[in-house]
């Protein structure tokens, strides 16, 4: 028998002679973790970048802290119900400021554009993304187009960012989860990827099932100001959905997570969505839920402050944070078996943010 | 969800494994091997090991049309798409799995080759009528349950009166593939495989019926329960097969009656039967090359079938030496048994079949169940 350090996955290397970039770089799993090691990490080196989060915490000259992130749109379809691309480019970079425990103040957009894009849709996408930025309060202060050719984009591409500043005494990072805290969801899952897949068209099926994505920075204010000091890490499980996020944080954190699949929110119409596709809600992208590590003293404080906000009415507590060398994701199933919740290998959905 | 839920009923689940606890015989072992890739994903997803007697063992058996394709295939289905007037479509399971020197349909496709994934046989008969100029190739994989639906994509590209559409013929019969595990040793000289008594199929039954079993219990000896799909389904069925092994029977057994009936789907097996002749002989990843163990269209429709369209001649391809899947898939060996398990095969870098994709014996384990080798070191 293989003693447990044996059993470590073989990590193949990139082939950076005749290598190609193929779909599964781009799925957040663990393809696209090599791809970015093997190449961007290894070119832009700094301790800023290896902090690993969805953001970077920078120090200001004037003192206090700064977060920065950017995110590239790509979705297909543009229009989905509950959002578009617009909605979805200001919601994700909100987010992706707020997961450090941010105020987002500005967000920046860049937008490149196939030739004979209609008008029509453009406008349609801008005016959702002025909505989206409006009802966040966190205006888009400077931008950049660009036009490529028939045939070198679909449709149309969004890139933004976005700056905020951390509030004094709170510090979040995704290397942070220790052993006993308690793991938190806000919501249900999959809503996001669902609602996507049944717009598509060769799929064709219809469902109530609208994209949750929503702007989670008053969610997280009124998480801080309920058991600040106490939360070690915010993230938002996007592509890869809940599975890939808890893997990142058992890799960064050096710890395995403990989780109950009858805890876990998913909504019916999403179950059975997914059961007809053949894809597991753990997997799912989401866009307007998080994921919380915290003091389990603090966790039920958190619960009910999360339950009094409107983003977070159907939280959970799903699981806690275990001393495991091998880091693994480790589930009660609802049938009352247990399994590992692995990274997804390949992908499960193309292009859903 | 109504009709599945009740299927997953974790209540119900403890009472079927206390029964199945308190009839197995302490004396002696049971080894039943599933022998459907969904059936191996219900015991790994549900974590249904966990909740079976010690001296109980599932082995997971060849069942996975995805991992049973041979290298030479995959081989044959990349080069066709690499050809500038071929559009191949496929269902996207096929995607990632590697042919021989670490090429994929995912990477052609990233080196340009036209690949569609597609959910249905008949978005590749829509795709070649709204292309016209270019050949539509179905890479039509699968076990009997997949078979249909190529066969009514044939009639409807026949009846639209398509010139532009073919059918890469994979489909593979199970029967024969459970007597080849029966009767080959995973290697010369080794002993016969360790097999008490099979889950049958669901998906397929419901196409073929009850009746093509009859031979393992009749002259192997070896019970066989028709299973769903669902983690109920299974702790129901391999009870019934304790119950068959305790009582020395060895019968056909259906458990899935809400979905299979003892004559099957004769629809499908008529239509079935006019478009696709059996082959002399297919090869098998895991199990190597198996008289009469597959398809190809019969001659009549020889202007669709690909391998004739395009002269496509296999070349076998071999997998690599320390691959331990034959004796895998026979109940020989278990995945962590393997030097290649966990170390160079992983889901991201298979090697072999049974890590090819998840409802793979070795991917499976890796995927969901890996943990307890640790646990069993750490007790």
């Amino acid at each position: 028998m293989t003693a447990p350090s044996e059993l470590k996955a073989y990590r193949r290397k990139l082939d950076l002679r005749a290598g190609r970039v193929d779909m599964s770089h781009g799925s957040g799993g663990r393809a696209m973790a090599d791809l970015i090691t093997g190449i961007f990490r290894a070119a832009f080196a700094n301790k800023f970048l290896d902090q690993g989060n969805d953001q970077a915490s920078l120090p200001m000259p004037t003192g206090g802290r700064l977060v920065m992130t950017t995110d590239g749109y790509v979705v297909s379809p543009l229009f989905f119900p509950g959002g578009d691309i617009g909605s979805l480019a200001v919601h994700g970079t909100i987010n992706d400021v707020a997961m450090a425990g941010a105020k987002p103040l500005y967000l920046s957009a860049s937008f490149i554009i196939e030739e004979g894009f209609a008008f029509a849709d453009l406008k349609r996408i801008a005016d959702s993304m002025g909505a989206a930025s409006r009802e966040s309060g966190v205006p888009v202060v400077t931008g950049d187009t660009k036009v490529v050719e028939r045939g070198k984009a679909d449709g149309v591409f969004i890139a933004t960012a976005g700056i905020g500043v951390v509030p004094d005494g709170i510090s979040l990072s995704g290397d942070r989860a220790a052993p006993g805290d308690a793991v938190l969801i806000s919501g249900s899952i999959g809503d996001h990827g669902v609602a996507i897949m049944s717009s598509r068209e060769n799929l064709e099926f219809e469902t109530a099932i609208v994209s949750d994505s929503a702007a989670l920075h008053g969610l997280v204010a009124a998480m801080l100001d309920a058991a600040g000091a106490q939360i070690k890490l915010l993230r938002d499980p996007t592509r890869g959905g809940l599975a890939a996020t808890l893997n990142e944080l058992a890799q960064q954190s050096g710890v395995g997570f403990r989780i109950d699949e009858a805890a876990i929110p998913v909504k019916s119409q999403v179950a059975a969505a997914c059961e007809l596709l053949g894809l597991d809600p753990l997997f799912v992208a989401n866009e307007g839920k998080l994921v919380a590590v915290v003091d389990a003293e603090a966790a039920v404080a958190l619960l009910a402050a999360m339950r009094a906000h409107p983003l977070g009415r159907d939280a959970a507590i799903i699981g806690r944070v275990v001393a495991d060398a091998q880091r693994f994701v480790q589930m009660t199933t609802a049938f009352g078996g247990g399994r590992i919740v692995d990274w997804l290998s390949g992908e499960q959905l193309p292009r859903i943010c | 969800m109504k009709y599945v839920d009740e299927y997953r009923d974790g209540a119900l689940a403890r009472r079927i494994a206390d029964t199945i606890a308190a009839e197995v015989v302490c004396e002696r072992s049971y080894a039943f091997m599933e022998f459907c890739g969904g059936h191996t994903h219900a015991i790994s997803r549900y974590g249904i090991e966990d909740m079976l007697p010690p001296g109980l063992r599932m082995i997971h058996g060849p069942g996975c049309p995805v991992c049973v394709l041979p290298v030479g295939r995959i081989d044959d289905a990349i080069r066709l798409a690499r050809s500038p007037a071929v559009t191949l479509c496929t269902y996207a399971d096929m995607m990632r799995v590697p042919g021989s020197k670490g090429g994929s349909l995912l990477k052609a496709k990233a080196a340009g080759a036209d690949i569609r994934m597609i959910y249905s046989s008949l978005d590749a008969v829509r795709i070649a009528e709204a292309e016209p100029g270019r050949e539509v190739v179905f890479f039509a994989i699968g076990f009997e349950t997949t078979t249909p639906p190529t066969a009514i994509a044939l009639r409807a590209a026949i009846a639209k009166g398509l010139r532009n559409f073919s059918i890469f013929c994979n489909h593979v019969l199970t029967p024969v593939a459970m007597r080849a595990i029966l009767e080959a040793p995973a290697e010369p000289g080794a002993p016969p495989v360790a097999i008490d008594g099979f889950v049958g199929p669901a998906h397929v039954s419901t196409v073929i019926g009850m009746a093509p079993y009859h031979e393992f219990a009749e002259t192997y000896r070896k019970p066989v329960v028709i299973a769903g799909f669902e983690p109920l389904d299974v702790m129901q069925a391999i009870l019934m097969l304790v119950r068959q092994v305790n009582t020395q029977r060895a019968e056909v057994e259906n458990q899935y009656i809400r979905a299979v009936t003892a004559a099957g789907n004769l629809t499908a097996q008529v239509l079935c039967a006019e478009i696709f002749a059996v082959r002399e002989a297919f090869e098998w990843r895991g199990l190597g090359v198996v008289p009469a163990s597959a398809l190809r269209l019969r001659d009549a429709y020889a202007d669709y079938d690909a391998e004739r369209r395009f002269e496509i001649h296999t070349v076998h391809a071999d997998d690599n030496p320390a691959c331990e899947c034959p004796a895998i898939l026979r109940g020989r060996k278990r995945p962590a048994e393997c030097k290649l398990f966990g170390t160079v095969c992983t889901p991201e870098t298979p090697m072999g079949a049974c890590m090819v994709s998840s409802e793979g014996a070795c991917a499976a384990h890796w995927s969901y169940g890996r943990f307890r080798e640790h646990q069993r070191l750490a007790s």
